[in-house]
């Protein structure tokens, strides 16, 4: 089967390329972190050069969830609302400290960490983080994004 | 669970929800809208969704350990909140503030009023459609940034400000990187200018749109740009001016209609005020001479020696520290009350690193500062005082029991009053003037919900 | 008129409502009875007083201690540049006030603020419901009865692993 397993693997190179630099992400911003977001999506630290620049903006067009800033409890129902009306791939960057772990709010009205309610796939911490960290968290998630495995049962590949 | 404008709404009507997560990057709010066509029926806005419990939260964390939570209030000028905050316990605890540090709190108040109106109509005319708009002044913002994180360390939240004076001293070139950001801004604010003032799209949809009279703006409790763009001159740097604002030379511009394209124009010329009072406030700061000169001496060594008797050598601190030395804290920090042997009274700021490692006094008033229990202990009582942020009058209204925790605390939000208008003046106007009429109202939601 | 003759006036204008004046760090504070608060504050709104600006409604729990709540308004003068204080104490049992909403527009969103974080009612309000936290929420944050980290998902929670 070297054959099928040749191609599989060129085909989920192929697809990590395609799918990291080609980003379309919807941007779930609620507090401070979003001014960050927005200087890293502008001129200055241009998130556009990784492929990731275009702002859709309803997740049913989006495959990269931005979580940006304090998720609340009031929130909460949303954020799931929003991420299951994405279609498969996608991925979830916890953007900012809030959205990590609930930051420096542990109380009433805070969800601590939205990977209580969704899968997150990349933490990017800071409060908020600086671009140029932002830029990192997203090459790591590029780096993800590459490496993952298809599923090829359906080819016949046990 | 069923909303008001469901209870309301005619059945032949379309409701629609502009749901809390917005496009329109301002957060979060929840705008529901009763449509017939395009033209808005009526309309109900919930808010709450950023409700992070700030003032639960600060009734349990001590004076000095509850700023950080201040900056993330008007999360695009936070020096202000920060100075607001630190104002109204220095009113409380009737501490005066060294003339330089109060120049340099106008420095950076003023700086981030300019980020915040930058910040407001990029969003404002992005979401009009005009994205360069965005662009350049994202770019102003940088420069602006560049200034305050050279000397506070962080780009935005910077808790800088401190009750009794400021962190730290400005770097050396602040002069350099003041000039080129107020250049920048100046260029781009022309730019913005000959792209928006006379542009027919954009004065068709701010023009009339999102009317607003004295009366009920007024009643409504605005304050700030949007009170002025109706012609009410009210400005707390003017009415009651704090710092050194008595001193400098700026103007206070007004609009006529109280429209979107008012509050435009208004915070257009605010910024170049507040440009002007960067340059008057940049004469006004002496240059420091950089702490050269005498040897200095590492701090394990200033240490081991202190063991035997005091040492009067300079002693290099790490560069984390640079511009908070205690050659610079007659001129940042109020002067401390000595803290003796014994007693249970702190001063109101951090003692300087070279007497906290090297003397006994020194230690004890850290010590006696950061304790559970000891620390900044105001009076019994309740105080409120206002600064001019970005939005308008930010108050800061504290009650103290006498312990080292408020017993309350609460933030006079102005868009919170700003937004509570949001139902009328979208009531029969098109669905596309939300969209303007919203962005000129620049509500930050860290602020409105707290 | 200065300021001490402007609390002076107030006092012989409305001394019935007003029960006592203080002076806290710079301000001027005036304490009323809850009873006969609208009337004031429709006084005060007024000429000759022109109180035009409500800023500010906040509560204040003192009902561990002293068994109330208490109401506090910021006023502001536009024409005289003045700010005034009142504070109306109810019982922390039962606390109910009558609304401003017919003399500002923004005491709307500042009781219904009111009522979410105490539990305070104000009679005669339009609407009055839950502002900050959502619908299901049980009690008021900001009693000191409320537990600071006493969270109430509206979702189920993961465990973090």
């Amino acid at each position: 089967m070297s054959g099928l397993d040749f191609l599989t693997t060129r085909l989920e190179t192929a697809l990590g390329w395609g799918r990291k630099y080609s980003l379309f992400h919807y941007p779930f911003i609620t507090a401070c972190c979003g001014m960050e977001y927005m200087s890293a999506a502008c001129a200055h630290f241009d998130i556009d050069r990784f492929g990731a620049g275009l702002t859709r903006f309803s997740p049913r067009q989006a495959d990269l969830l931005l979580v940006v800033g304090t998720v609340t409890h009031k929130l909460a129902p949303v954020l799931k609302t929003v991420y299951d009306q994405m279609l498969e791939p996608k991925w979830v960057i916890a953007f900012g400290a809030c959205a990590v772990s609930g930051g420096i709010y542990q109380n009433y009205a805070v969800v601590q960490g939205i990977d209580r309610i969704i899968p997150v796939d990349i933490y990017i911490p800071g409060c908020p983080p600086r671009p140029e960290t932002v830029l990192d968290g997203l090459m790591k998630l590029q780096d993800k994004i590459q490496h993952q495995k298809q599923d090829w049962r359906w080819a016949g590949k046990p | 669970m069923e909303t008001r404008i469901q209870r309301e709404a005619r059945p032949e009507s379309m409701l629609i929800n502009m749901g809390p997560s917005h496009p329109a990057m301002h957060g979060t709010i929840r705008v529901m809208l009763e449509l017939d066509a395009e033209r808005i029926l009526n309309a109900e806005v919930e808010v709450g969704y950023l409700h992070r419990g700030f003032e639960k939260t600060c009734e349990n964390k001590t004076y000095f350990n509850l700023l950080p939570y201040t900056d993330r209030l008007n999360y695009v000028s936070p020096l202000i909140n920060n100075l607001g905050y630190a104002m109204t316990m220095e009113k409380m605890l009737g501490v005066g503030v060294p003339e330089r540090a109060q120049l340099i709190r106008v420095l950076m108040s003023e700086l981030s009023r300019v980020s915040d109106h930058l910040t407001c109509l990029a969003a404002m005319a992005m979401e009009c459609g005009a994205f360069t708009v965005f662009l350049y002044m994202m770019k102003a913002r940088e420069f602006l940034w560049d200034v305050i994180e050279f000397t506070t360390g962080a780009r935005m939240t910077t808790s800088y400000i401190r009750i009794g004076g400021v962190r730290a001293d400005l770097h050396p070139d602040w002069r350099g990187s003041l000039a080129t950001a107020v250049r920048e801004t100046r260029r781009v604010l022309k730019d913005v200018g000959g792209l928006l003032d006379k542009n027919s799209i954009f004065l068709g949809r701010t023009r009339g749109v999102g009317v607003i009279s004295k009366e009920d703006a007024l009643s409504y409790g605005w304050t700030g740009p949007c009170l002025r763009s109706t012609g009410i001159p009210y400005d707390v740097r003017k009415a009651s001016p704090y710092l050194v604002y008595d001193r400098l030379e700026f103007e206070v511009p007004v609009g006529e209609f109280g429209d979107n394209f008012d509050r435009y124009r208004v915070r257009m010329r605010e910024m170049e005020q507040s440009l002007r009072l960067l340059e008057q406030v940049a004469v006004l700061i002496p240059d420091r001479a950089p702490v050269t000169g005498e040897p200095a001496i590492e701090p394990a060594e200033a240490i081991r020696v202190s063991r035997r008797q005091k040492t009067a050598a300079r002693i290099r601190l790490s560069p984390n520290l640079e511009g908070s030395e205690k050659a610079r804290y007659a001129d940042l920090m109020t002067p401390d009350r000595p803290a003796a042997l014994g007693s249970a009274a702190c001063g109101v700021v951090v003692p300087p690193k070279e007497d906290t490692y090297t003397t006994m006094e020194g230690l004890i008033s850290h010590f006696l500062f950061f304790m559970d229990g000891h620390g900044i202990r105001p009076p019994k009582g309740d105080v409120y005082f206002s600064v001019e942020g970005g939005n308008g009058e930010v108050g800061f209204y504290i009650v103290s029991d006498g312990t080292d925790r408020p017993y309350r605390l609460h933030l006079r939000a102005p868009c919170f009053h700003i937004v509570s208008a949001l139902e009328q003046l979208i009531k029969g106007r098109l669905l596309a003037d939300l969209i303007p009429t919203f962005g000129s109202m620049n509500m930050i939601g860290g602020e409105l919900d707290r | 008129m200065g300021r001490e003759t402007l609390i002076d006036e107030i006092r012989t204008k409305l001394g019935d409502a007003v029960e006592g004046v203080s002076y806290s760090f710079g301000d001027d504070v005036l304490t009323v009875r809850p009873g006969s608060l609208r009337s004031l504050m429709t006084a005060l709104r007024d000429a000759p007083f022109d109180y035009a600006v409500l800023l500010d409604l906040t509560c204040v729990d003192f009902a561990a201690g002293e068994g109330r709540l208490e109401l506090v308004y910021h006023l502001y003068s536009l024409s005289r540049n003045v700010r005034l204080r009142l504070k109306a104490s109810l019982s922390a049992a039962d606390p109910v006030a009558e609304t401003l909403t017919g003399l500002w527009k923004n005491a709307d969103w500042l009781e219904r603020e009111v009522f979410d974080m105490f539990g305070v009612r104000f009679t005669g309000h339009p609407d009055l419901r839950r502002l900050l936290t959502y619908e299901g929420f049980e009690g008021h944050p900001l009693r000191k009865s409320y537990p600071w980290r006493l969270a109430q998902p509206r979702i189920p929670m993961k465990d973090k692993v």
